[in-house]
């Protein structure tokens, strides 16, 4: 495996102006002889097509849902961070670097977090020139309000639906490019595989979903686009069909995966309350600016609560545990979100939780006496609303109950500086890859990332790959490479529905659904390999998810034929992966023998409960290669040098 | 709780489609509208009657306009402000009959029980639904200042999710609610002024030939928007439109 990082030599800061001045480029007549494919139309691979599009290349883009503008991107609340210091309060391009590292743990690659930081302006500058309609203040310019890890103000958003409003942007974009002919749209399409020929990726095979039938398609090189895989953990806030297969039939092929334990569990979502339940829903970080989060102090106001005898108001502030203000007073209730949610997660072990156990309250009483009902209805009305609607009470009244969940992965596709796999011509974006985060992503910086890669980076970058592909020719899709994938892919499928219908036949009352599968193993994951792990409970989630998994090939139920539309099918194929996926998780957290961001080891704590990182030992990045189905995978380390920044113990008190 | 089922089954595109009845209980008054049908379609499979129901959905919280079913003659059911997924079961009485059906719309075909085919919007926004800007070479974001009004009255237009309530609300299946608020969205912003009559002619002119039908002025549009986007948006859709055949074309 290589895993040369292809990080431009030079001072930090002047990294990524040396790689742009000496990159190679395609001349305009040849960028149309060049075909790229992106998987995934949320914020990176949309971003990614449309500028690829305009700059001539020939796009063909693909998506799971009927339209481009529907890819969980879209579901993003609370805001974009950009070092743009327009609050005048001391931001600048080497802070946001700082903060992210920090954010992160230690644990990301420092020159392509400081690109990130140093492209971060031109994004907002771009959407806003697309007709974005971020916040402004009523001089006309733009508003900006704080997130999680940082002590500027430096998140521009738009209401608590900046995801959308970007995305909605970049599909815009994407869309002028299909009208103008240099992308092609290939909705309700399921990457199946990855072609390699000759070792370079060349093209993929598709799912087809509402005809079933498999297409394939050539291409000089593919960027996946595809996000993460937090929907291992079955409840998450990701979408339905946010998935990790793409990522994982590549990794399949060769492409290495880094650091899959780093799970983000996000502090605010609204908590767990039936086994029907099919999704968790974010709150959005941005609440943290004028909520407070509390539990009852004393042990029986909380077993008052849960047992409905007090209510939330009835306990007086001298009686309120602000359990963030009290452990972190210089971050408060801003504290980076792998913080909050051990925090939260140790008052409700130790007793103090409300609602069902396992959720603490966030108030904004404080903020409507301080600011008047109005200003909060104005900044998080649209999110007030979605409470209430799915909780039936009124969070200008009542505080809102919440808890941690599943809500992003920081773990992904090895990626070098230029965004490229271990497979040559393989690239992968935003939160499909793992490269900028570390051990934990900050608030606000997934939108940056996504937008980043597919605005600033990919466009660069992927040119300087095909610039030597021009004497290539057309890739044909009629190559026996991609006869062999095809077929591969149909035996796979087959093979589900077949051994399905047999058993049917020998057992029929014996039978599960892929859902009672992929809950029984998000319910593994999340007890053994979640918010806290140690050697003992990992052990255990290895055994079992194994145990789990003998016994999907054992009595899964998948009805329905190949050539239709089959959303049972289509989940079959999807947790078949993450049976393999979750094993990876489990291997790479056993074998981080220390805490740092989202990943808690309990035997590496402080005596105050917080990560105890092991620098002389870990300070890499752990790249896995897949060894075959059942094997265990090997492992290579990429060490992470610290040329300009100071280590240090992360510190939000 | 206790529900009857009655729900439009349709094998594909051609095939000739059928209420079915299905009861069900043991429903929690807490359980999600599209929860509710997960349940269904796991008593379908386990109880080998029948093909599970396809119904489109993707975020669960009610913003990337995936799920859309007609639900007792209302797009997104009987609450208000809200898409499909985001409608409680506490919202019905127990033993409530709930007849299911998919948007009813020839611009919308069915692909498969209550799935249908919305690319038409997708192809009404590649008309002209966007400002045109290339990546890089733009001007500072704050040297556009936009008033605060403005900037909101955009931001309320650019919350339409597409998920088609409009066009299925509508007796006429017009889409002068979603094309409206596109406009509007852009013609609210400095930086959509340059583009904004070529705009407005080409995504109208698309919206007719794909076959959307024209306004009922009853907005019933307006009353389903799951997002609440006004009908004052058709009204700034039929300024920009009337203004814009007075106007100097950009083409002279």
């Amino acid at each position: 495996m290589n895993l040369d990082s292809k990080i431009p030599a030079g001072p930090l800061a002047e990294k990524w102006t040396n790689y742009k001045a000496s990159q190679k480029l395609v001349n305009p007549a040849n960028k149309r002889k060049l075909d790229i494919i992106v998987v995934g139309t949320g914020l990176a691979g949309a971003s990614a097509a449309a500028s690829l599009g305009a700059m001539g290349f020939n796009v063909d883009i693909f998506c799971i849902q009927d339209s481009p503008r529907r890819a969980h991107s879209i579901a993003a609340q609370g805001g974009i961070n950009a070092a743009k210091n327009y609050q005048n309060d001391g931001d600048s391009v080497e802070r946001l670097f700082r903060d992210t590292i920090k954010g992160g743990d230690y644990r990301a690659r420092e020159a392509n977090v400081y690109r990130l930081a140093e492209v971060s302006g031109a994004i907002i500058d771009q959407c806003v020139a697309q007709g974005v309609p971020f916040a402004r203040d009523y001089g006309g310019l733009l508003d900006n309000r704080s997130f999680g890890g940082a002590q500027v103000s430096r998140t521009f958003y738009a209401k608590g639906q900046t995801g959308q409003q970007l995305l909605l942007g970049a599909y815009g974009a994407l869309s002028r490019e299909i009208a103008r002919g240099t992308v092609h749209f290939h909705e309700r399409r399921e990457m199946m595989d990855l072609v390699l020929v000759d070792g370079r990726a060349r093209g993929i095979i598709v799912r087809n979903l509402v005809t079933g039938d498999l297409e394939r398609y050539a291409a000089h090189a593919v960027v996946l686009a595809t996000g993460g895989y937090g929907n291992l953990y079955y409840l998450s806030t990701n979408a339905m069909n946010s998935n990790g297969s793409a990522a994982w039939v590549c990794h399949r092929k060769g492409a290495a995966f880094a650091n899959p334990c780093y799970v983000q569990i996000h502090p605010t979502c609204i908590p767990v309350h039936g086994d029907y339940q099919s999704k968790l829903t974010l709150m959005s970080e941005s609440l943290r600016n004028d909520g407070r989060i509390w539990v009852p102090k004393k042990k029986e106001d909380a077993e008052a609560i849960r047992t409905g005898k007090l209510k939330p108001t009835d306990i007086s502030e001298a009686n309120r545990d602000y359990y963030l203000e009290r452990r972190y007073p210089a971050f408060g209730n801003l504290v980076p979100r792998d913080v909050a949610s051990r925090a939260a997660k140790e008052r409700c072990d130790a007793g103090y939780g409300v609602g069902t156990g396992y959720a603490v309250y966030l108030d904004f009483a404080d903020a409507i006496r301080r600011l008047g009902r109005d200003t909060i209805e104005e900044k998080y009305g649209n999110l007030f609303q979605m409470y209430q609607k799915i909780t039936d009470e009124n969070p200008y009244e009542t505080p809102m109950m919440i808890y941690p969940a599943i809500h992003y992965t920081m773990g992904g596709l090895w990626v070098d500086y230029e965004l490229q796999t271990t497979i040559p011509g393989l690239f992968a974006a935003g939160e499909a890859n793992f490269s900028d985060h570390g051990a934990n992503r900050l608030g606000a910086s997934a939108l940056m990332q996504g937008l980043a890669d597919g605005y600033f980076v990919l466009p660069y970058t992927l040119q300087n790959y095909l610039a030597d592909q021009i004497n290539v020719g057309k890739i044909s899709s009629t190559a026996p490479e991609f006869d062999a994938a095809e077929e591969a892919v149909r035996q796979r499928i087959e093979n589900l529905l077949k051994n399905a219908a047999l058993r049917q036949a020998q057992e029929p009352s014996n039978m599960q659904t892929v859902d009672h599968f992929h809950k029984a193993l998000g319910k593994i994951m999340w007890e053994y390999c979640g918010m806290a792990r140690n050697t003992e409970s990992l052990t255990k989630a290895k055994q079992l998810v194994a145990e789990l998994e003998d016994e999907f090939w054992k009595s899964v139920y998948v009805p329905g034929a190949v050539n239709e539309m089959n959303p049972e099918l289509e989940k079959a194929c999807r947790l078949e992966d993450y049976f393999e996926l979750a094993q990876l998780v489990i291997a790479d957290a056993l074998h981080r023998e220390e805490s740092c961001g989202g990943h808690f080891r309990t035997e590496h704590q402080t005596a105050d409960g917080e990560t105890l990182r092991d620098d002389e030992h870990f300070m890499y990045v752990a790249a896995w290669e897949y060894q075959g189905h059942g094997q265990p995978e090997t492992m290579e380390k990429e060490p992470l040098n610290y040329e300009h920044i100071q280590i240090a113990t992360r510190n939000y008190k | 709780m206790r529900f009857t089922l009655h729900i439009w089954r349709q094998e594909n595109a051609r095939a000739k489609g059928h209420f079915e009845t299905y009861p069900i209980d043991n429903i929690s008054a807490e359980c999600s509208f599209l929860e509710m049908l997960d349940i269904l379609n796991e008593r379908l499979i386990n109880d080998r009657i029948a093909h599970p129901v396809c119904f489109d959905n993707d975020c669960r919280e009610g913003i990337c306009g995936m799920c859309g079913l007609y639900i007792n003659g209302r797009p997104h059911g009987n609450d208000d402000g809200i898409t499909t997924c985001q409608l409680h079961m506490r919202k019905f009485n127990d033993g409530d009959d709930i007849w299911i059906e998919p948007w009813r719309a020839k611009v919308f075909p069915i692909i498969r029980d209550l799935v249908v085919d919305r690319s038409a919007f997708d192809k009404i926004i590649q008309a002209g639904g966007y400002i045109s800007t290339t990546t890089g070479g733009v001007p500072d974001a704050n040297t556009i200042p936009i008033p605060k009004h403005n900037a909101d009255m955009a931001m309320d237009a650019a919350s339409c999710i597409g998920c088609g309530a409009c066009v299925a609300a509508c007796k006429n299946a017009s889409a002068m609610l979603f094309v409206g608020a596109k406009i509007s969205h852009l013609a609210l912003l400095p930086q959509g002024q340059i583009e904004a009559a070529d705009r407005v002619k080409n995504m109208v002119a698309k919206m007719d030939e794909l076959g959307f039908g024209s306004c009922t002025n009853t907005y019933a549009c307006e009353a389903e928007c799951p997002k609440l986007i006004k009908r004052q948006n058709i009204s700034r859709l039929n300024r920009q439109w009337l203004g814009s055949l007075f106007g100097r074309d950009r083409k002279e």
